[in-house]
């Protein structure tokens, strides 16, 4: 192996990447991948949930999903894992509250501080090392019961360097659009393409919170919020909770299942500070990609992958977002959306289901919502916004201001 | 299944580190495990941290704002976070990375600085509550264990006596130890039954103090330990973990059943089934004296009531038959609750590496366990290594 992000240099720009190279590693060819999505369960997504706690939401999404997959969670299931963060769910140690609703109590659960795409990547690797062979993998947004997003947003930041100067954190996704457009040359018009079309697309989807017919000149006279972001352009929190069941080859045989395959995941950090990041790209998605890439065997990923499902917490992040994973060139992803070839009838479908800015932004939720609705896709369950003859589909997170931590999971209809 | 060692160990002085930020302390135990395994950052392609509450700290997403000091700068980075069992859970999590094939070399860094958390700690133990049920009783984590360990001494007649001989045990090891917060090579049993009672019968001698800190660990999978020519790998046979329900008040708290379940899992891995005899030193959770012996009945390495006995016994000393906390535990040397993974995983490494220095258990040891125990009343992490 030569470095989890192996030593391919095709599409992306990694100069600054440290590689090394072990031949007797590489020589193997990488790892045999066995893992597949054989249950998706979705509750949600709203705005709102008053009536709900979110063990209800999650048990909701756990009962569809061990359905789904044709699993008794006391019996098939052997081990869980749920992706949260303390702040968002308002507890000191939310990892307490894990087990019950997703029928987990007295058996192997784990907390992953990441996105649901980071917990993806456990239960996965938990297969992989042919200790468990059924995982399932929860994620959930009860973000409304949250008075202070705001507030908890700001303790994010760096607590001695950027916390003091106040202000709403957002301001960092305003400068980060900034940079982004100057650098790649996408405009704004480009951006609130991204939202036509997600708000558009998510009018077929029966979970998304925000659909709405906006077209082009709604959003770019929408009250600007961020500047140049607009406030049409940022995603609507939701409430709502999915839950996967990953089984291993041979356990999905068993259960007499046809799994979507994963066929690669990858996840990377940047840096954390804000002074020493680079803000015209995405660099934890090129590295996550890569990783991913590599997994598997996908050298050319514009040519490779059939339709993507990418954060678009912000207008400009579904483009940044393409350019970084190599399924546009820089400086082409905005000409693309605004050509419609990103639309469900385009002919590289992005956020078929909404996105984060049609679906709404299920904080933790995210990153796993993306990874459902391609493996809906995938298995032709995706109703009105189904694509068709789709194979390759790839699912790409990013865990929000002022993070530059981000996932990706490619799944496949074939081993 | 791929084999996984651990490589390197390091850790910082536990102590209240206000001078320095959690990076900061990060740092310095990233690069302690680095120089012990002989490697640099270029070397590592994964990075897994643990930390407890984000509360502590007063940072949303704690993970995230420190990783450069973990050197997750431009890598594959997680955090996990099972409460007070992530001290144990992250080199598990840092096994599976390594395991699965995806990666060969891990970095595996815990953190917890719990000083910033004013005017106590104990208030963010405020908020782990079930709001509805247990909340508005405004419980304390104190309160909770008072209860499981009166259970424990009622169901098995124990007196406090025999529980206070582990605080003296382990605070007396802790004085080998560089970094211990609390060793007193002259502590008896008297001092800890005259200390202040906190919530009967928990005493302040019975509890490890709050503290800050970091360890980190190098692990590596067998291609690695070769590729590198390790001399002295210390190899991870055996994982388990399990979470009980959050209803804690709905089970008998004189056993830790989900100790046992992790212990059962971890014990099949290793192909060990007599732990009382295949196992030749162990470093229980030991965040109160009585977690010590709970925890020992919870790997089947005592029966149950049978723990104290051993202790009385002089069993468990650095020179007895079956050592316990040779390391001087977290009532010595300090509990930065996911820092402890330093006393626990990197103890195990160290005393079967012959790395252990003053601490070093006299007799020939081959395998030893741990655990680290967590949430409420209701998390194993179990991880069983060997030369």
């Amino acid at each position: 192996m030569a470095g989890i992000y192996g030593n391919q240099r095709t599409f992306l720009c990694t100069s600054s990447f440290p590689s090394r190279e072990h031949e007797d590693l590489e020589d193997k060819g990488g790892i045999s991948l066995k893992v597949g999505i054989i249950g998706i369960g979705i509750a949600g997504f709203r705005t709102t949930t008053p009536e709900l706690s979110w063990k209800e939401l999650t048990y909701e999404a756990a009962a569809k999903a061990y359905q789904d997959a044709g699993v008794d969670p006391r019996k098939d299931v052997k081990a869980f894992v749920t992706c949260a963060e303390d702040y968002w769910e308002g507890f000191g140690i939310f990892d307490e509250f894990t087990p019950d609703q997703i029928g987990g109590a007295l058996r192997p659960v784990c907390t992953v501080c990441g996105d649901g795409i980071h917990g993806l990547a456990t239960g996965f690797m938990q297969i992989q090392t042919g200790l468990v062979d059924v995982v399932a993998v929860e994620a959930h947004s009860k973000i409304s019961d949250l008075l202070t997003y705001e507030g908890v947003v700001q303790h994010a930041l760096d607590p001695i360097w950027n916390k003091p100067l106040r202000g709403h954190p957002f301001y960092v996704a305003g400068l980060e659009m900034n940079a982004f457009l100057r650098a790649s040359g996408n405009t704004e018009k480009h951006c609130a393409a991204v939202v036509e079309k997600n708000r558009n697309n998510a009018m077929r989807n029966g979970i998304a919170a925000y659909g709405a017919n906006v077209d082009l000149n709604d959003i770019l006279t929408s009250e600007k919020a961020f500047d140049p972001l607009k406030k049409l352009e940022i995603s609507g929190l939701a409430d709502g909770a999915v839950v996967l069941v990953l089984a291993s080859d041979v356990a999905a045989k068993k259960l007499k299942r046809k799994p979507v395959w994963i066929k690669g995941v990858g996840w990377a950090n940047d840096s954390p500070s804000l002074e020493t990041r680079e803000w015209e790209r995405a660099k934890y998605a090129e590295l996550a990609a890569q990783m991913a890439y590599r997994l598997a065997k996908v050298k050319n990923p514009a040519r490779e992958i059939d339709f993507a499902e990418v954060d678009d917490r912000f207008s400009y992040k579904e483009l940044q977002h393409l350019e970084s994973l190599g399924l546009a060139k820089k400086g082409q992803a905005g000409k693309m959306t605004a050509n419609g070839d990103t639309a469900l009838d385009g002919k590289f479908p992005v956020n078929a289901s909404g996105g984060s800015l049609g679906c709404g932004d299920v904080v933790e939720a995210s990153g796993l919502h993306r990874v459902a609705e391609v493996a809906l896709q995938l298995r032709g369950d995706a109703g009105k916004r189904q694509l068709d003859g789709v194979k390759v589909g790839i699912a790409q997170s990013w865990r929000g201001i002022p993070t530059t931590s981000g996932a990706v999971a490619i799944m496949g209809v074939n081993q | 299944m791929r084999k996984v060692a651990v490589i390197g160990a390091g850790m910082t002085l536990f102590r209240r580190r206000l001078m320095e930020t959690p990076k900061e302390l990060c740092f310095e135990a990233t690069r302690m495990a680095l120089d012990s395994a002989g490697i640099e950052l270029k070397d590592v392609d994964a990075v897994i941290s643990g930390s407890a509450p984000d509360g502590f700290d007063g940072v949303h997403m704690k993970g995230e704002y420190y990783s450069d000091g973990c050197g997750a700068y431009g890598k594959p980075y997680m955090r996990v976070f099972v409460g007070g069992g992530t001290g144990v859970f992250s080199a598990i999590s840092g096994w599976y990375h390594i395991a699965s094939g995806l990666a060969d070399i891990a970095l595996v860094v815990n953190e917890e600085k719990m000083s910033s958390c004013q005017p106590h700690p104990q208030s963010v133990f405020a908020h782990i509550w079930d709001p509805i049920l247990d909340r508005p009783l405004k419980p304390n984590l104190i309160w909770i264990f008072a209860m499981e360990m009166n259970r424990y001494m009622t169901v098995h007649k124990i007196k406090k006596e025999d529980i206070a001989l582990v605080a003296v045990k382990n605070k007396r090891n802790a004085v080998d130890h560089p970094c211990a917060q609390l060793a007193d090579p002259n502590i008896t049993v008297d001092d800890v039954l005259n200390s202040e009672v906190l919530a009967w019968p928990v005493q302040r001698l019975d509890i490890s103090p709050p503290s800050d800190g970091a360890a980190a660990l190098v692990m590596a999978s067998e291609d690695a330990v070769k590729r590198l020519h390790v001399e002295t790998p210390v190899w991870m046979k055996g994982v388990g973990w399990c979470i009980d329900s959050t209803m804690w008040t709905d089970r008998d708290l004189y056993f830790p059943e989900y100790v046992a379940r992790a212990a059962k899992m971890a014990y099949k891995m290793a192909k060990i089934d007599n732990p009382r005899k295949q196992i030749d030193f162990a470093e229980p959770y030991d965040p109160f004296d009585y977690k010590e012996l709970h925890h020992m009945e919870g790997l089947l390495l005592a029966k149950k009531g049978e723990a104290p006995i051993m202790t009385r016994e002089g069993v468990t000393q650095r020179d007895g038959d079956l050592p316990t906390c040779p390391s001087g535990g977290l009532l010595g040397v300090g509990n930065p609750i996911a820092a402890t993974m330093g006393v626990k995983i990197g103890e195990l490494y160290w005393q079967l590496s012959g790395q252990a220095g003053k601490r070093q258990i006299p007799h020939e040891i081959k395998t030893g366990v741990t655990n680290a125990w967590g949430d409420l009343m209701q998390y194993g992490a179990v991880a069983v290594m060997g030369v």
